[in-house]
């Protein structure tokens, strides 16, 4: 009996998650794009929250690398292509072009 | 030291020499893009030479970045030319600047270890200052088609920040 009641009270947590999750400002996760265009980033500050999606779009012919100066995240961005990084722990997080030191840009990464 | 230095500014007075000569007669667009390409391959053999004789992770990093960009840059600029119907066409400039990357060469693999890590950085930051201002100065300005002339801007950029990469080395590669 103890284990039926167990059972049903399954779905209701479910549904407060996803309750939660519908009403939380925030809580549904976002991408949030950033261009690469002229050997730049664009904007070169943007503010995400934990579990948001950052987009990179290499426009150049060259490509890039979007490397995270405290290790978070290092992704190479072939010309052309679009790479992805989900944005896991709250901080200020500086990042730039491994072949392009002089390409900057920040993310401040909000909790949730 | 002093003579890593005088090398290098020797290579830098050459090709600057070069270059001035594409000043007084005025180089047209399928010279242009020649001396482009020259220049670009010429830096890909050198960063080829360094990742067969460098062991220091760093000076084999920017070589690998300086294959890879102008690999790409002279990929556009053949495709550039073939879109125009255009054949490059040799000239004094591009046959001075191979003359003189042909001597850096010579220099360069005589060299091994630290010694040579500092000459390639030295020579890299000599090279580059001069191919961009020859592409600001010369280049740039005499191109006519405006196609060419935006690959050779965005080219000056992608170069540029090569240069500002060499010079930030040279501080550190002793």
């Amino acid at each position: 009996m103890a284990a039926g009641r167990a059972n049903r009270a399954l779905p209701r947590a479910a549904v407060a998650v996803v309750a939660l999750a519908l009403s939380g400002a925030g809580a549904v996760a976002e991408t949030l794009h950033v261009a690469i265009k002229d050997l730049g980033f664009g904007p070169t500050a943007i503010t995400a929250r934990v579990g948001d999606v950052i987009e990179w779009t290499n426009t150049d012919f060259i490509a890039h690398t979007a490397t995270a100066e405290n290790g978070d995240f290092d992704v190479e961005i072939e010309p052309g292509a679009t790479a992805r990084v989900t944005v896991s722990k709250a901080g200020v997080v500086r990042y730039y072009c491994v072949f392009h030191p002089d390409m900057k840009a920040t993310v401040t990464v909000l909790a949730k | 030291m002093l003579h890593r230095i005088a090398a290098a500014a020797a290579v830098a007075v050459v090709a600057t020499v070069a270059f001035a000569a594409a000043q007084t007669a005025a180089l047209n667009d399928a010279q242009i893009a020649h001396v482009a390409y020259t220049a670009g391959q010429i830096d890909v053999a050198a960063g080829k030479l360094a990742l067969s004789k460098s062991t220091n992770p760093t000076v084999t990093a920017f070589a690998n970045d300086m294959v890879r960009d102008h690999t790409a840059v002279n990929d556009q600029a053949l495709a550039l030319v073939k879109k125009l119907n255009v054949t490059p066409q040799d000239n004094d400039t591009s046959k001075a600047l191979t003359k003189a990357a042909a001597e850096k060469t010579t220099q360069l693999s005589a060299l091994s270890g630290a010694a040579f890590d500092a000459a390639y950085i030295a020579n890299e930051v000599a090279y580059h200052k001069t191919v961009n201002g020859a592409l600001q100065s010369t280049l740039i300005p005499a191109a006519q088609n405006a196609e060419l002339k935006a690959l050779l801007s965005t080219g000056l950029k992608i170069f540029q920040g090569h240069q500002a990469h060499a010079e930030m080395l040279a501080g550190t590669i002793k």
